[in-house]
C-alpha cells in the first residue's frame, strides 16, 4: 500500500512537470500543444547526445541539455507557431500534430529505434532509498519530485509576482488589450514556448536517466495531458491536481484490473471530465466559449 | 467566362473521361500499380467522410484511425467468432460505425475546437485498446486473419476484382458526399460551421445535425475500414496507430479544406507519398542502411509536407491548382489584349 502511494505520488509528479507545459502555452496563447510529449522526448535525446559527445559531468549535462531545449522552444515558436497566431483553432492544433510527427521521425533517424540509456552513460547510480516499512523510492524519482515542487513554486511566484509573469497573464486574458498597452505579443508567446518546452524537456532528461530514452516516451508525454485537462486547461494548481488523479487511476487500473489499461487509463478519465465537467476543477468556466 | 457557363457539362465531361481512364487502368496496371490504386480507393472513402465531418461540418475528429480499425475489427470479430459472410459484417460494421459516432458526437454537442479535438483524440486510443484487448483475448496476439470473402462461390482476390470493387465503392462515396452536401443536411452543416449561433437562430437543429455528422461519416469511416480488413486479408490493432489519423487530417489539409476534389486529391497524395520517399531514399547511397528507418523518414517527411501547407498554401492542393489556372489564363488575356491592341 505504502509502496503505491509513492508510485502514484512519483507518476503524479512526472505528469505534472509535463502538465505545466500545456498548461503555460495554453493559458497565454490558447493553443494546445499536442506535440509537447516529442518535445519532452527531444529532452532526453539533447541530454543523451551531451552525455555522448561532451564531458560534463551529471549536473552539467543535465543543465546543458536544459538550456538547449530553452533554445528548441524559442525556435519552435520562431519558425512554426508565429505563423499561425491569429489563425483558426484547428490549424494551430494541427501544425503542433505535424511537428509532433516530425520530431518523431527526426528522432529515429538521428538517434536510432533503440531504447538508449543516457544514465549509464553519466553514471548515474540511482540507489533506491527507502521511506518506510515497504516502500521505497530511486534517488532520480526523489529527484523528479523535488524537480516537480520548485518548478510549479517557481512558475507560481513568476505568473504572479514577475514582470514579465504579468504581461504573460495579461496576453492571455486578451491579446488585442496586451498588444495595445505596449506588450509585445511575439515575445510574450516565445517565453512561453520556451518555458514550456523547457520544463517538459526536464522532465524528459529526467525520465530518460531513470528508465532510458525511446520513441516511447513521446506516448508518456502525451499521457500527461489528462492531466493538465482534468485540472483546467488554465489553470497550474489544477494541473498539479489533476495529474495526481490521472496517476492515480493508472497505479490503480495496473495494480488491480489489467496492466495493458496503462496506456488508456488517463484518456478514459479524459472522455470522462469532457463529459461532466469540461473546463476541469480548477479551470474557468469561460474557457469553453473562448476557443 | 465562356468557361464558367459550360461547366457543369464540362465537369461531367472530365467526370466521364476520368472514369474511363481508371477503368482502363485496371487492365495495364502491374499487380503493384494496383495495389496502390486499391489503397488510395480506399483512402478515398476514409478522407471524403473526414472531409464532411471537417471540412463541411466544420467538427474536428482525430478519432479517424480508431473508426477504421472499429469497422476492420467488427469484420475480424464476426468472421471469428460466428463466420459471418460478407453481406452481413459490412452493414454490421456500418452499424458499429454509426453507434460510435453517436458516442463520438455526443462531447460536440457541449465542446468545441480544442476540446473536442482531445475528446476524439481520447476515444481514439479507447477504441484501439478494446481491439487490441479482444486480439490479446482470443488468443491472436499478431492479428486476426480474414480469409477472402466469396460471391455466389466466386473468391475475391485478384487485384483487379478488389480494384473495381474500390473503385465503385469510392466513387459511390463521391455520389454520395456530392449529393448530401447539395440536401438540407449539407447546408445545414456548412451553416453549423459559419456559425452556430446564427445557424441555431435560424431554426436549424444545431445538436440533431451535428450529431447527424459524426454518425454518417462514422458509419462511412467503418465501412471503409472494413473493406481495408477484408483487403489486407488480416486485423490488427498496431495497423491503427494514431498516425493514420494524422494522415486522414494531412489528407483533407493537403487537398484543401471545404472541398470533395481536395478530399480525392489529398488522399491520393498522401497514399503514394510513402513510395515517392521510398523510391528518392533509394536513389542516395548508402540505401540498405535506411531500410529500416524507411518509417521514420516518412514520418519527417510528413511532418514537414503538413507544415508546408499549413503555412504557405493553407487552401491545399485545389487552391494550388486554381492559382496556377488562373495565372495562366491571366497571362492569356494579357496575350490577347496586347494582340487586340496591336491590331
Amino acid at each position: 500500500m505504502a509502496q503505491l502511494a509513492v508510485n502514484v505520488v512519483v507518476l503524479g509528479a512526472i505528469y505534472a512537470l509535463v502538465g505545466a507545459g500545456y498548461v503555460i502555452v495554453y493559458r497565454v496563447s490558447r493553443v494546445l500543444n499536442l506535440a509537447h510529449g516529442e518535445l519532452m522526448m527531444l529532452g532526453g535525446y539533447l541530454l543523451l547526445t551531451t552525455a555522448t559527445y561532451l564531458t560534463l559531468g551529471l549536473v552539467g549535462a543535465v543543465l546543458f541539455a536544459a538550456f538547449l531545449s530553452i533554445i528548441v522552444g524559442v525556435l519552435v515558436y520562431g519558425l512554426l507557431m508565429r505563423w499561425m497566431t491569429g489563425q483558426a483553432v484547428l490549424a494551430a492544433v494541427l501544425i503542433t500534430i505535424a511537428l509532433g510527427i516530425f520530431l518523431r521521425g527526426f528522432a529515429v533517424l538521428a538517434w536510432s529505434a533503440q531504447t538508449q540509456y543516457p544514465g549509464k552513460l553519466l553514471a548515474v547510480a540511482n540507489a533506491p532509498i527507502r521511506i518506510s516499512e515497504g516502500a521505497v523510492i530511486s534517488t532520480v524519482s526523489l529527484v523528479i519530485l523535488l524537480t516537480s515542487i520548485v518548478t510549479y513554486s517557481a512558475l507560481f511566484a513568476f505568473l504572479r509576482f514577475g514582470r514579465w509573469g504579468i504581461r504573460m497573464r495579461a496576453c492571455g486574458q486578451n491579446p488585442l488589450l496586451a498588444a495595445q498597452s505596449g506588450i509585445n505579443l511575439h515575445v510574450i508567446y516565445a517565453l512561453a514556448w520556451a518555458i514550456s518546452t523547457f520544463t517538459g524537456s526536464v522532465a524528459g532528461i529526467l525520465v530518460s536517466v531513470e528508465t532510458g530514452i525511446s520513441n516511447v516516451m513521446a506516448l508518456v508525454g502525451l499521457k500527461a495531458f489528462p492531466g493538465a485537462l482534468v485540472g483546467g486547461l488554465d489553470s497550474l494548481i489544477g494541473a498539479v491536481f489533476g495529474s495526481l488523479i490521472v496517476a492515480l487511476a493508472e497505479v490503480a487500473a495496473i495494480q488491480y484490473v489489467n496492466p495493458l489499461l496503462s496506456d488508456v487509463m488517463p484518456f478514459v478519465i479524459l472522455v470522462v471530465m469532457l463529459v461532466i465537467r469540461p473546463w476541469g476543477f480548477f479551470g474557468t468556466r469561460e474557457e469553453l466559449d473562448r476557443v | 467566362m465562356h468557361l464558367a457557363t459550360n461547366g457543369r457539362s464540362q465537369s461531367r465531361l472530365v467526370g466521364a473521361i476520368l472514369l474511363a481512364a481508371l477503368i482502363g487502368f485496371a487492365f495495364v496496371g502491374t499487380q503493384f500499380h494496383l495495389d496502390l490504386a486499391n489503397q488510395t480507393f480506399l483512402a478515398v472513402i476514409g478522407s471524403l467522410s473526414l472531409m464532411l465531418l471537417t471540412g463541411y461540418a466544420g467538427q474536428i475528429s482525430l478519432a479517424h484511425g480508431g473508426l477504421l480499425a472499429a469497422g476492420a475489427f467488427t469484420v475480424g470479430i464476426l468472421y471469428r467468432e460466428i463466420n459471418a459472410p460478407f453481406w452481413v459484417t459490412l452493414p454490421a460494421s456500418a452499424l458499429v460505425g454509426a453507434l460510435l459516432g453517436i458516442i463520438f458526437g455526443f462531447p460536440s454537442l457541449r465542446l468545441r475546437g480544442v476540446y473536442l479535438a482531445v475528446s476524439t483524440l481520447a476515444l481514439h486510443f479507447i477504441v484501439i485498446y478494446l481491439g487490441s484487448e479482444y486480439e490479446t483475448s482470443a488468443g491472436y496476439s499478431s492479428g486476426v486473419v480474414i480469409d477472402p470473402p466469396s460471391v455466389l462461390g466466386y473468391t475475391i482476390q485478384a487485384a483487379r476484382t478488389w480494384y473495381f470493387i474500390l473503385l465503385s465503392a469510392a466513387t459511390l462515396s463521391l455520389w454520395i458526399s456530392y449529393n448530401l452536401l447539395r440536401s438540407k443536411t449539407g447546408r445545414a452543416w456548412r451553416a453549423i460551421r459559419a456559425n452556430e449561433t446564427v445557424a441555431e437562430a435560424l431554426g436549424i437543429e444545431v445538436s440533431r445535425y451535428k450529431l447527424l455528422a459524426f454518425v454518417i461519416t462514422s458509419s462511412m469511416t467503418a465501412v471503409a475500414g472494413a473493406l481495408f480488413g477484408y483487403y489486407q486479408g488480416f486485423v490488427g490493432s498496431e495497423a491503427f496507430s494514431i498516425f493514420l489519423a494524422i494522415q486522414y487530417a494531412a489528407m483533407i489539409i493537403i487537398g484543401g479544406m471545404g472541398s470533395l476534389t481536395g478530399a480525392v486529391l489529398g488522399a491520393v497524395f498522401v497514399t503514394l507519398l510513402p513510395y515517392l520517399i521510398e523510391y528518392l531514399l533509394f536513389l542516395l547511397p548508402g540505401a540498405e542502411d535506411a531500410a529500416n528507418t524507411l518509417f521514420a523518414a516518412n514520418y519527417a517527411a510528413f511532418g514537414v509536407v503538413m507544415i508546408v501547407f499549413l503555412i504557405f498554401e493553407p487552401g491545399g492542393l485545389v487552391n494550388l491548382c486554381h492559382r496556377i489556372v488562373e495565372r495562366f489564363r491571366s497571362r492569356n488575356r494579357v496575350a490577347s489584349d496586347s494582340q487586340v491592341a496591336a491590331t
